[in-house]
């Protein structure tokens, strides 16, 4: 649905993106990540050809971003979206849904499917960020759109209605939607997104499912062994681990060697209470991805 | 077109809810009525009805009062949306930036037309009630209507045009108030001081009527000053452009909204969201 291939986009000195090639299938959510100012933004912003790109290729759906055929199937929630405060949230959807060419009476449904309904009759500068965010989505729902674009979709959302955007999203999903979303916290997309993409410094660190991220980053994984009083240091000497307190010591070690270790820690039999094994968290992945050289 | 409509629905709704309707249509209301009120003491030896005396007076109001209102209006229209980050995401429906303006367009022009047919409206009842012959000045009001509209057609074109190369709403009405100080007031002033100075030379005979064509507002003023009756009431550079034909005038009156228009969407084609 939407294919990128060696795109590149520089503000006067500045490469905002470098060389980036990229793919969301109809029915894919894909989730950009990487920090401010990586370039996810600028990217969005390219896809939906509000920006033009100094070179590579671009095709929505086959069409030209921001050409009317392509407008026509993608829809965009902006980062911090912004509408009129003086129309009201049903207002507001039903100018967005004239402007697609949909009847105006379908914004009342399209309300209360983001939880709006209730304050579907007053202005939106009365409303919390939450609330605007939700408008921005019931206007990225109209339509059907094959492509959904979504800068920082749940800024300004609370848990609940984090979980109720995702639920949203895999229905979106399983219609054949394809998704592009981007976000700061990988925690947030994991499991809710089928794969990911770390933007770093305009250039693409990793473009693949969270499962293969994770094998290929081969991070160590940490072993933490509580000793019985008074044996740490000899359990410490006999893992070649440092301690770190009175009892608990440390271990690292590499994904293929985890069994090993284990072995070795349960050999020890009594002066060992316990075992923890801490798998390397999404956050040392992220770091992992984002910092290396490529 | 529904979607030219929708923008014009949006836009109207705005400013109802930011009194702009409101605030247009009464100070229009207020300044007719002043006038019909002065213009209907001491005119009765001129051998004209009031209301055709009204209109000359009505017309000098509309040359700095519409294009006022019609800037303050557009001023906003493109760098508020840009001030407000309401502008990517319009851009990226399928709709062309020349069917967002001309909604807003409709819109404004919609409002304007209110507020004047309002203004001259009251001036119109002011004057047959004191003078039944008054009648006769109508065809000249209705004539004062419709070439307000244009008037305040091009200004609001002009304002979009200053809105889109300002991009930021202070600079973007600054800039407006600029345009009009230039347009309605240093321009006829500059004018008669170069025709002064040039004492019937070939400024005044070759150059003068094509300044004075070339801005709205001064042929907003000569058509309808040329097509009434009520010349005689009309002075300064009204009297002193006599020979330019009225059609002409009408021409430029025709011209400028569509050409304003013209640069507002290549302005606003320039604007990157």
């Amino acid at each position: 649905m939407l294919t990128l291939l060696q795109v590149t986009k520089a503000f006067g000195g500045l490469t905002a993106l470098d060389d980036i090639s990229l793919a969301v299938a109809p029915g894919e959510r894909v989730a950009l990540l990487g920090h401010n100012g990586a370039g996810k933004s600028t990217l969005m912003k390219i896809v939906l050809g509000l920006i033009a790109a100094d070179r590579g290729r671009i095709a929505v759906g086959g069409h030209a971003p921001g050409s009317r055929a392509a407008r026509a199937i993608t829809a965009y929630l902006p980062e911090n979206v912004a509408f009129h405060p003086a129309l009201t949230g049903l207002e507001t959807v039903r100018h967005y849904l004239r402007l697609r060419g949909e009847d105006a009476r379908k914004a009342g449904d399209l309300l209360d499917r983001v939880g709006l309904g209730a304050a579907a009759g007053r202005r939106i500068g009365t409303y919390s960020k939450g609330m605007r965010q939700r408008v921005g989505l019931a206007q990225a729902l109209i339509g059907h759109p094959r492509l959904l674009v979504l800068d920082e979709p749940t800024s300004g959302l609370d848990p609940v209605s984090r979980r109720d955007f995702y639920a949203l999203l895999a229905e979106l999903a399983a219609e054949g939607a394809a998704i592009l979303l981007s976000s700061h916290a990988l925690t947030e997309v994991e499991a809710r997104t089928d794969r990911i993409v770390i933007l770093s410094g305009g250039r693409l660190m990793a473009n693949d499912t969270l499962a293969n991220l994770r094998r290929q980053a081969a991070l160590p994984i940490r072993l933490q062994v509580s000793a019985r009083p008074g044996a740490a240091d000899e359990v410490a000497e006999r893992l070649k681990g440092g301690r770190r307190n009175g009892v608990v010591v440390d271990l690292s070690c590499a994904p293929d060697e985890k069994l090993d270790r284990l072995g070795a820690i349960t050999a020890l039999g009594p002066m060992v209470e316990d075992v923890e094994i801490l798998p390397p968290s999404l956050e040392d992945l992220y770091t992992h991805y984002s910092r290396r050289p490529s | 077109m529904s979607r030219i409509l929708a923008f014009a629905a949006s836009e109207a709704r705005i400013a109802m809810r930011n009194r702009w309707v409101a605030i247009v249509t009464l100070l229009m209301a207020l300044f007719s009525l002043v006038l019909a009120a002065a213009g209907s003491a001491p005119t009765g030896e001129l051998g004209i009805d009031r209301l055709s005396v009204t209109v000359a007076s009505l017309t000098s109001l509309a040359v700095y009062l519409v294009p006022l209102v019609a800037l303050l209006m557009s001023f906003d229209a493109v760098a508020g949306e840009i001030e407000r980050g309401t502008l990517p995401l319009a851009l990226t429906y399928p709709v062309s930036r020349a069917e967002v303006l001309f909604g807003k367009f409709l819109a404004h022009l919609a409002i304007l037309a209110l507020a004047v047919a309002v203004g001259y409206g009251l001036a119109a009842v002011a004057a047959l009630a004191v003078d039944p012959e008054a009648v006769a000045g109508l065809p000249a009001l209705f004539r004062l209507f419709w070439s307000s509209l244009l008037l305040g057609a091009a200004f609001l074109a002009a304002g979009y045009a200053v809105s889109a190369v300002a991009r930021r709403p202070g600079a973007a009405a600054g800039m407006a108030i600029g345009l009009w100080l230039a347009l309605i007031v240093l321009w006829d002033l500059g004018l008669l001081a170069a025709v002064v100075a040039d004492d019937g030379g070939t400024f005044t005979t070759q150059v003068f009527p094509w300044l004075l064509l070339g801005n709205p507002a001064d042929a907003f003023r000569l058509y309808n000053l040329a097509a009434s009756d009520a010349t005689a009431a009309a002075a300064g550079v009204g009297g002193a452009a006599a020979a330019i034909p009225p059609v002409q005038a009408l021409a430029s009156v025709l011209i400028w909204p569509v050409l304003a228009f013209g640069l507002a969407i290549a302005a606003f084609r320039r604007v990157t969201p």
